[in-house]
């Protein structure tokens, strides 16, 4: 359940008059560790164990988090799960209304069939993501199950598309930007909420 | 990336890696159960070959399908010297049609410049008479990085009738584009008059340049240059300019051995050198045909729609 | 008719060395009188303040494509191409279908010339039968017939054998005759689609190397010392040719050259987008080909500008380069390239440029009434232009039946505003003189 993160002493910003220079973190490194230790629970408990899982992560910064909750997993199951990455660049639906965007590597653990996958980003905001996501997979194999877990779900969902597991519920507005930094791609461990230029109501480019 | 590609020379380090990283991503496609995606869905790519290829277009269609892209093969029979009111006319008709993209290859050179200012649709050059492939090219390129970390000074010889060769003309662009140290090695006969102004080695003795090569690339050599004087008989084409099994042990043990085909093995290379299995990449080179097509297509076609030929937007990163 | 007065514009003329303010009457089809404030009265009077006035000028080598191909020109569209480019004196080449090898043919264009009234032809007959390079055609017979025939060329295809060549050369000294001749050794440009340099080895293309034409230059230039004939080189191209020629004028050899627009103003740097309207024989050359012929027509190793005019329709231009025939428009855009590439960037004086278009070409064969001088009882064919007037080239505006100019969009300097044929005018005001008017 997301935790209220008031500091004492310190004034709100005004939203929208007020741009704060240095954005306060949402989560700090803290935080997000504990969120994924949080969410690896949940997953074993909800599939009753790890066997059959298999953690996919959507790239770019859902790799480093389903390589981090595999870990997690297999710490609290003692049996390794494993993990693997998927670029969705080529389901997009946005083809054709944009330029291309860039490809990364898919590596998947090659059979999909029977499995439970789940799927692990950073944010999850409209959905066509998650959506673009679940047609690539279904062209790997017929998993028994996808489920969703996600660091941080902003709403404004544009389909019906729902996590399974959350790390924290942050209500944005549609002018405003969740960033979500990890140490294995930017350094440091944080989630910060700006406020973003992005009127664009399509999937966020880092996806 | 710009609208057509007609030239490798069109191509930016930049283009030419981001071709060569998507490419690498969509090869993983052969792995799985459905060899498929649907990026491409409802965009039409016409192979327009006025030349014999049933590698290059099936290549080229075999990417596109696998895109999901729908593909028209238009093969005409069209000689330089035939009236090419069938290429404009061509054009016009494949226009009205509305296709998204035009593969072409022709035997005149220069041959998609032209058809570039007939069709508003995206024009990629496969092959025009004696100026470039530049697809060919890229594939070429991805195949030497599968081998070599980089291309900084990577050394490569290109072998054979350079002056007829578009795959010749294409690789010397790309390479020294990222950075390769190319030599090109023939017969005076059979390089251009002006290659001294291309920035490259020449020599034409090959024995001396092999074990300094990390990448030999062979040309094929069309026998029927004999006759119009270019060298004496193809025994001596052979003995000068072939690659056989003493020149690949000659070699350093890393290098590779490349050729664009079809090969007429026992002239410009020996059979058991094309067959070699530690060193010729000859094989790779086809599979890695259609994987650069591939990227090739989706970073062309995967965008909007633009009307004017030039850069086409980029993405904007996050 | 009345006669006219031409007022106050600067008479160059070559040909006597004039060059001043002067006026021109003329009358009854001859130049009655030339000089400072002559007599207006009974005469209409034609204000040439600030323009220029020079001799009609000539043209030595041009394709007006009848017989044969009237989809692509004819006599009468070519005339008018000439006129309103300043044209009083046009040599139709004789590579028509039929080819212009008998006297019949050549009599037929020249008659259908004097018909149409708009520039005088006189056609140049074919040296061998069907310009095939194998038996001599009755240069006789064309040289004693109606057309008078002065000069024979067998243009599009070089004289190959030099036994050939040679007894041409010899047997035209019979009637004092020109042998003009198209230097390529065709062994050496077989399936050749520009020049040989840098650009053709990156574009794809085969390539006509210099020494192609220099060769043949060569191979003519002695010939002609052996024989003791009238030999002139058509459109030369590159600096060898230009040298060779140089040094032969100076041995006192008997030869004439001619240079086209195309040759002094563009390179072969405009193959580079594969368009055939760039494609000609010999082909458009490099940056030093393209200063030597400046160099040559400023120091009159090259007699001529001849613009080897050579209209193709559209459907034969638009294919593939390595499909399209070779050749070039050039009567309407001769004078303002002449202006703009060769007096304006100070190759060549104005007086010097026209010498080229006039008493030059007059120089290289006859051409009875044409060239000047503009003096008293001299035929009145003249031309009136503006050397400042701005205009921008396009081919759809042009009077040719083809619009296969590589000028298109090209801002010139220099327009002709008036031609007068035989004392009649042919072009008023940059406009066709209706026939009968």
């Amino acid at each position: 359940m997301p935790t209220s993160r008031a500091t004492p002493g310190s004034a709100r910003p005004r939203w929208p008059e007020v741009i704060d220079p240095e954005p306060k973190p949402l989560l700090d490194a803290a935080d997000v560790g504990r969120a994924l230790t949080r969410i690896g629970h949940e997953i074993a408990e909800r599939n009753k164990g790890t066997a059959d899982v298999v953690l996919v992560g959507i790239h770019r910064r859902g790799v480093p988090l389903a390589a981090r909750l595999a870990a997690k997993l297999t710490e609290i199951e003692g049996r390794p799960v494993p993990a693997g990455s998927l670029d969705v660049a080529m389901y997009r639906d946005d083809i054709g209304l944009r330029p291309p965007a860039a490809t990364h590597d898919t590596s998947l653990p090659s059979d999909l069939n029977g499995k439970v996958v789940v799927l692990v980003d950073d944010v999850l905001f409209t959905g066509r993501t998650i959506r673009a996501a679940l047609d690539a997979l279904v062209d790997f194999g017929r998993p028994r199950a996808i489920q969703l877990a996600v660091l941080v779900d902003r709403g404004h969902r544009e389909l019906p598309i729902r996590a399974d597991y959350v790390g924290k519920n942050v209500p944005t507005s549609m002018a405003q930007d969740v960033q979500v930094q990890l140490t294995e791609t930017d350094g440091a461990d944080r989630v910060v909420i700006t406020a973003g230029a992005s009127m664009d109501a399509s999937m966020e480019a880092s996806a | 990336m710009n609208k057509h590609l007609l030239s490798a020379g069109d191509l930016t380090a930049g283009d030419i890696r981001l071709v060569l990283d998507t490419a690498g991503h969509l090869a993983k496609l052969t792995d799985r159960a459905i060899k498929k995606v649907p990026t491409l869905r409802g965009r039409t790519v016409c192979n327009l070959f006025f030349e014999d290829s049933t590698r290059t277009r099936i290549s080229f269609e075999l990417a596109a399908k696998r895109l999901s892209a729908d593909v028209i093969n238009f093969t005409a029979k069209g000689s330089s010297v035939s009236k090419g009111e069938s290429l404009k006319d061509t054009a016009i008709t494949l226009e009205a049609m509305g296709v998204d993209a035009i593969v072409i290859r022709h035997p005149a050179s220069g041959a998609p410049v032209r058809l570039a200012n007939w069709v508003k649709a995206h024009v990629v050059n496969a092959g025009d008479g004696t100026h470039e492939h530049p697809t060919q090219a890229l594939l070429d390129l991805y195949t030497m990085r599968q081998h070599f970390p980089s291309f900084d000074g990577l050394r490569v010889a290109i072998v054979g009738d350079v002056l007829h060769s578009r795959v010749a003309r294409s690789n010397v662009l790309a390479l020294k584009t990222m950075g390769a140290e190319v030599t090109l090695v023939a017969p005076p006969t059979l390089l251009p008059t002006s290659v001294d102004q291309w920035g490259v080695g020449v020599s034409y003795d090959l024995d001396a340049v092999l074990p300094k090569t990390d990448v030999v690339m062979m040309l094929r050599i069309q026998l029927e240059r004999q006759s119009a004087g270019f060298f004496p008989s193809v025994r001596e084409y052979a003995r000068l300019y072939g690659l056989d099994a003493r020149r690949l042990d000659a070699m350093p043990d890393s290098s590779i051995v490349m050729h664009p085909g079809p090969m007429n093995r026992g002239v410009e290379i020996a059979a058991e050198v094309a067959d070699s299995i530690e060193r010729s990449v000859i094989a790779s080179q086809v599979s890695n045909g259609i994987h650069v097509r591939m990227g090739l297509l989706y970073l062309l076609l995967g965008g909007p729609a633009v009307t004017e030929p030039g850069r086409l937007p980029e993405e904007v990163p996050a | 008719m009345k006669p006219i007065l031409l007022k106050g514009g600067r008479l160059v003329d070559p040909a006597s060395g004039h060059d001043a303010v002067a006026d021109v009457l003329v009358r009854d089809g001859i130049v009655a009188e030339a000089g400072a404030g002559l007599d207006a009265t009974g005469a209409e009077v034609v204000d040439c303040d600030r323009l220029v006035v020079s001799p009609g000028f000539a043209d030595l080598h041009v394709h007006l494509r009848e017989p044969g191909r009237e989809d692509a020109e004819t006599i009468e569209t070519g005339s008018m191409a000439a006129a309103l480019g300043g044209y009083t004196a046009v040599c139709p080449m004789p590579n028509t279908d039929p080819p212009a090898d008998n006297a019949g043919v050549v009599e037929m264009v020249a008659a259908r010339g004097r018909e149409i009234g708009l520039v005088e032809l006189f056609p140049v007959g074919a040296v061998t039968v069907a310009r095939a390079g194998e038996q001599l055609a009755e240069l006789g017979a064309m040289a004693r017939s109606a057309a008078a025939v002065d000069t024979f060329s067998d243009d599009g295809n070089p004289i190959r054998e030099a036994r050939l060549l040679r007894r041409a050369l010899e047997y035209a000294r019979a009637f004092d005759a020109v042998i003009a001749d198209h230097c390529e050794d065709h062994s050496l440009t077989e399936g050749a689609q520009m020049h040989e340099g840098e650009l053709s080895g990156l574009l794809g293309l085969r390539g006509w190397p210099a020494a192609a034409e220099d060769m043949v230059v060569a191979r003519d230039l002695m010939l002609a010392e052996l024989t003791g004939g009238r030999l002139h080189l058509c459109h030369l191209s590159t600096a060898g040719a230009v040298e060779l020629v140089r040094a032969a004028k100076a041995r006192g050899v008997r030869v004439t050259a001619e240079a086209a627009p195309h040759h002094f103003t563009l390179t072969d740097a405009a193959l580079a987008s594969y368009d055939p309207v760039f494609k000609v024989n010999p082909p458009l050359r490099g940056k030093a080909d393209v200063e030597a012929v400046r160099q040559g027509l400023a120091d009159g190793t090259i007699d001529a500008i001849a613009t080897d005019h050579a209209p193709h329709t559209r459907e034969d231009k638009e294919v593939e380069l390595a499909a399209a025939p070779p050749g070039m428009l050039g009567l309407q855009t001769a004078l303002g390239l002449a202006i703009t590439e060769l007096v304006e960037p100070g190759w060549l004086t104005l007086p010097q440029a026209i010498e080229r278009l006039t008493a030059g070409p007059a120089r290289c064969r006859r051409l009875p009434g044409h060239g000047g001088p503009v003096t008293a009882g001299a035929p009145a064919n003249l031309t009136v232009f503006d050397p400042a007037a701005t205009w921008t080239v396009r081919g759809a505006e042009l009077a040719s039946r083809s619009r296969n100019t590589p000028f298109e969009g090209r801002e010139l300097h220099g327009r002709v505003v008036h031609t007068i044929l035989r004392g009649r005018p042919t072009v008023r005001d940059g406009q066709l003189v209706e026939a009968g008017s």
